[in-house]
């Protein structure tokens, strides 16, 4: 039960928000789940599996090896078969969530990622390609991405959610110096 | 401030989604301004960023729809701006299958693919080769040459995927690269060593030489990439199971070697080759057990998981080799991720002890709850291989086992625990009763049919031998008084088996099942009218017959009954249907061990499909010789007549009718420059065989299996000579050919080849047949043809072996589990049953006492006289 040498690694990666609601999703072997139904009763399925346990980072669901991370109101998964190197796979996820944090300027939140969307798919896009591993590096996933973060006032808006503690009135002008942008 | 705040981000929704309630028809119409000049990016790259939200989401596209959008879209080539051209890109590949006529965008893609901008180049090409097929892939060739051995590394990564994908495809162009694609994995980049690696082994996969020659030079030229070693790991380890080369080659060598890698990722790799390999000695596991020891106490829970998820594979196959890790298993017992904690408990549960179980079971009950159902699934299993290694131990694991079943969980699960306590039950009579009173108090509240189905079966099966079979009469009836209709009917007959076994109950069964007589459902009803009636007859043969050792249905074949009463309503008879004219099912092996570590749960249903002698039965038939043999009794397992590396492999297989034999030889040619025709085997009996037919294979041409058969009478007027040996010969005309065009001459001659003799041998006359009660069986065959005769084995050592020669012999099926010897007894009795030619159940009793080699006293009982002498006599 030797696994097939082959370049075919990650099955499908995807992000959820915390309802589970997807966001983002790629399957990449067409035999795994063909139909949209099976596809999002899976991502349910892994997603009450593993959303209480946010720092456990790998589980087993339906004979799969899943890798995930958490971050604020996100849950970004990156599925391989239950042979594949779990290290392997955890290299895209890490690729995958550093790209984004730099792109998103560390807010890696809901609201900024949907505000940024298309960004989002052009990291996944350049991280892997039909299933295989195309970079693993986030510098060379920024440098070829080239992208520029938009809409900062929602983004200033949910630093200011974060940082209850922080000057308010500093926080408000910021979100000013934003919107004059 | 802060209010006013509050208030704003409730408007603007800090929480809501922007793309929640996009409407598919609102978002094309905003595509129509894809067409106004000048063209806005932002606003062009939000709506491209509205469609492939919409596509991601499962919004279905009509193909018109579609490619409107998709023509619209190719106008904003005409912008610079970079992010709305790789969306662009994007919005391409995700409508390739939807929209027509994408082929549209080639030249553009083309031009950027080719272009100065290298932001373009990579994904350009990559969106290229997602729209071309085979006739454009050519035209593109030359560009696509260029762009393997580019110097930007995303274009060369780029373009070796793309490959990559295209050779499913077009896998005779793509091999035109190989010098390319050769050139490329000579590169600085990581990654673009990895993707040519990756294309050059696709490409030569079938050819091991250059497989083996690849391996080669990249294990020495040193590779710069991680994911390139794993690949080359991966490789070589295929190539040493393919070669079955020793431990002695380089290739292993190599994959040791990476145990020192400074990557952990192809440390675990190397390690996770090594334990996978077939026949490992413990010395060559130590070191990759040694690295996957020091992983367990990573940081990082994915290595903590590969590490202990590796070493449950080690301990399945040698477990002394995990033994120095049980200090850190047992450490990752109490790890946060229950993952974990589940694969190490499952893995000490195999290394340990039989004194630490009782300390592990504790540990494992503080925390199962709390773990998902797939890893309950492996501790279950864990647990009932345990039972069987340490079967003292079953009160601990029942006790377990039973508080397991009270606690929530989906069926799998359930049927998992179910099964194991059935196990326990069968291998421990001793647990018998506490195992029957957990599976009672389960199926009090249990919303699976199948298994209150199955558990009630056990109790009727199991119940009425135990020393008060009155208190499981409660717990049946409620399921007739509360359950669905297939559970009440499997109460029912339940019911019934108490009431056939145990005279005192049978006043109490009669009342309860009067009442039954009453059901809403016609099955329930039909049943307890049916068992009423027998019952009531009070005759011991007939509740045999008819209630505890059931035989129609159990024992035949489900798709040999329909053909046969097909058959039946064909041609118009005064007679009635004769049950014993139907095939009987082969009784199902028990099924393998499975492993016990994560394992895929197959998604597939069970169905009852058609058995290996279906399938035989229905070739049979198909050939005019054939006809009339009446149904196929039963199908031998193949026998080799050649050795396995000869020029010509024959194999046979024996089928065996009522007053017939047919004699199957599979044959495969394995000299490409030769083709057979006319191929049969010459068959010379020993005894008064008399062969009637020989079916010849027309063709064998080279590697392509084919058979031939052979038709015998078996002797009429001696139906006690059912052992024959049969010398063979394979005779058949050779005709020379070219081995490249398989183009054969002309002429040939006639040659033959001397194969093995073939044995037909008593069990080929008899079919397994499981009697569940075998007591019964025993009663209703009666002594009308009964006898006994006592032998002594003197070259057996052991009851086992003794056990295990008589069932091969007489190819019967042991009942009550009687093939299993208890350690340390000196005695032992065997029960067989079987069914022999011609349709006579036939019952063997073995009484067996070891001294000085085995003693056998055999008890032959059959409903035909000839049968009993037929069994002692080939015994003797």
């Amino acid at each position: 039960s030797t696994l097939e040498p082959s370049l075919y690694t990650v099955k499908a990666v995807f992000i959820l928000d915390n309802d589970g609601n997807r966001l983002l999703s790629k399957y990449y072997d067409k035999e795994l789940y063909p139909s949209m139904k099976e596809q999002k009763n899976f991502e349910k399925n892994v997603f009450n599996k593993t959303h209480k346990a946010d720092t456990d980072e790998i589980a087993f669901v339906e004979g799969m090896t899943i890798v995930y991370k958490c971050s604020i109101d996100l849950f970004f998964y990156v599925v391989g078969s239950s042979q594949e190197n779990e290290l392997m796979l955890m290299a895209v996820l890490n690729c995958l969530f550093e790209s984004l944090g730099q792109i998103l300027r560390k807010n890696v939140e809901r609201r900024c990622l949907l505000d940024n969307l298309d960004g989002v798919f052009l990291v996944v896009d350049e991280i892997i390609d039909g299933g295989v591993i195309l970079e693993s590096d986030p510098q060379q996933v920024i440098q070829k991405v080239n992208y520029r973060v938009r809409h900062l006032q929602s983004q200033a808006v949910s630093t200011v959610w974060m940082n209850t503690d922080s000057d308010m009135s500093t926080i408000l002008e910021d979100t000013d110096d934003y919107r004059k942008l | 401030m802060i209010k006013k705040f509050d208030k704003k981000d409730e408007e603007s929704g800090s929480g809501s989604n922007p793309f929640q309630h996009l409407e598919k028809s609102a978002v094309l119409q905003e595509a129509r301004i894809f067409n106004e000049t000048p063209i806005n990016p932002r606003r062009c790259l939000h709506i491209l960023t509205k469609i492939i939200y919409l596509l991601n989401q499962g919004e279905h596209f009509g193909t018109m729809e579609a490619t409107e959008a998709f023509f619209a879209m190719t106008r904003l080539f005409q912008s610079n701006d970079q992010t709305l051209r790789r969306m662009c890109y994007l919005t391409i590949k995700e409508m390739a299958n939807i929209s027509e006529d994408v082929i549209i965008v080639t030249s553009s893609l083309t031009k950027d693919m080719t272009g100065k901008e290298d932001v373009y180049r990579g994904p350009a090409i990559r969106a290229l080769c997602r729209i071309t097929d085979t006739t454009m892939l050519q035209a593109i060739e030359r560009y696509m040459k260029q762009a393997i051995v580019d110097k930007v590394p995303s274009v060369s990564s780029s373009a070796l995927v793309s490959s990559l994908h295209m050779v499913k495809m077009s896998y005779d162009v793509v091999k035109r690269w190989v010098n390319e694609a050769q050139e490329a994995a000579s590169s600085d980049n990581i990654m673009v060593q990895y993707h040519a690696l990756g294309l050059l082994y696709h490409l030569r996969k079938n050819d091991r030489l250059a497989v083996s020659k690849m391996l080669n030079k990249f294990t020495k030229s040193g590779l710069k990439s991680p994911f390139a070693y794993c690949m080359l790991i991966r490789i070589a380890s295929k190539l040493l199971e393919e070669t079955e080369a020793g431990h002695d080659s380089p290739l292993f060598d190599f994959i040791e070697s990476c145990l020192r890698n400074k990557h952990e990722m192809v440390v675990y790799e190397a390690a996770s080759a090594i334990v996978h390999m077939p026949n490992c000695t413990a010395r060559e596991l130590a070191p990759a057990v040694s690295v996957l020891q020091l992983f367990c106490s990573s940081p990082k829970a994915a290595l903590r998981y590969a590490a202990v998820r590796t070493l449950n594979k080690v301990a399945m196959k040698h477990p002394s080799a995990v033994t120095a890790c049980n200090l850190d298993l047992e450490n990752l017992i109490t790890d946060s991720n229950r993952s974990i904690a589940t694969l190490a408990i499952t893995t000490l549960l195999k290394t340990g002890s039989e004194s630490s179980v009782d300390r592990l079971m504790k540990q494992i009950s503080s925390f199962v709850s709390e773990i998902s159902d797939e890893f309950k699934v492996v501790v279950v299993q864990a647990i009932s291989a345990l039972c069987q290694k340490y079967p003292r131990k079953h009160s601990v694991m029942m006790n377990f086992l039973s508080n397991m079943l009270r606690d929530d969980g989906g069926f799998e699960y359930k049927r998992a625990i179910v099964d194991c306590i059935i196990s326990i039950i069968e291998e421990n009579p001793e647990s018998k009763e506490t195992g029957l009173a957990h599976l009672c108090e389960f199926i009090e509240d249990c919303e699976h049919t199948v298994l209150a189905t199955k558990i009630l079966h056990l109790l009727g099966k199991e119940g009425p031998r135990t020393p008060s079979p009155s208190k499981y009469i409660r717990f049946i009836f409620n399921r007739v008084v509360l359950e669905s209709e297939a559970v009440r009917a499997a109460a029912v007959s339940a019911l019934a088996k108490f009431g056939a076994q145990n005279d005192d109950l049978l006043p109490s069964v009669l009342v309860l099942m009067q009442r039954c007589m009453m059901d809403s459902d016609d099955e329930v009803r039909d049943r307890a009218t049916f068992y009423m009636n027998v019952l009531q007859q009070k005759q011991k043969a007939l509740n045999a017959a008819y209630i505890f050792n059931v035989r129609l249905c159990l024992s035949v074949s489900v798709p040999g009954l329909e053909k046969s009463l097909h058959q039946y309503t064909l041609e118009p008879t005064e007679k009635p249907f004769d049950m014993k004219s139907v095939p009987l099912a082969n009784t199902p092996i028990t099924e393998q061990k499975t492993e016990f570590a994560p394992v895929a749960t197959s998604k597939l249903p069970e169905k009852p499909g058609p058995t290996r002698q279906d399938i035989y039965q229905e070739q049979l038939a198909a050939i005019p010789e054939f006809q009339g043999l009446g149904s196929l009794f039963k199908t031998s397992e193949a026998v080799q007549l050649t050795e396995a590396e000869t020029e010509y492999v024959v194999r046979c297989v024996k089928h065996t009718f009522a007053r017939h034999m047919v004699f199957q030889f599979d044959c495969t040619n394995t000299l490409n420059d030769q083709l057979l025709q006319k191929v049969m085997v010459q068959m010379e009996p020993s005894e008064a065989y008399e062969v009637l037919h020989y079916v010849p294979a027309a063709n064998l041409p080279y590697s392509q299996p084919g058979s031939c058969y052979s038709l015998v009478r078996l002797p009429e007027d001696d139906p006690t000579a059912v052992s024959c040996t049969f010398s063979c010969t394979l005779k058949y005309l050779v005709k020379d050919c070219d081995p490249n065009t398989g183009e054969p001459d002309d002429d040939g001659y006639d040659d033959e080849y001397v194969l093995e003799d073939l044995e037909v041998t008593v069990a080929d006359h008899i079919q397994k047949v499981l009697k569940p009660n075998f007591a019964a069986a025993w009663d209703e065959v009666g002594d009308d043809f009964e006898k006994e005769e006592t032998f002594a084995l003197a070259s057996v050592r052991t009851l086992d072996e003794a056990v295990g020669n008589i069932i091969s012999f007489l190819g019967m099926q042991p009942c009550e589990r009687s093939d299993k010897v208890p350690e340390n007894k000196n005695s032992h009795i065997l029960f067989l049953a079987g069914v022999f030619r011609g349709g006579h159940d036939v019952l063997v009793r073995s009484r067996l006492a070891l001294a000085d080699g085995v003693t056998m006293q055999v008890t032959v009982r059959s409903s035909d006289e000839t049968v009993v002498d037929i069994i002692l006599a080939s015994v003797g």
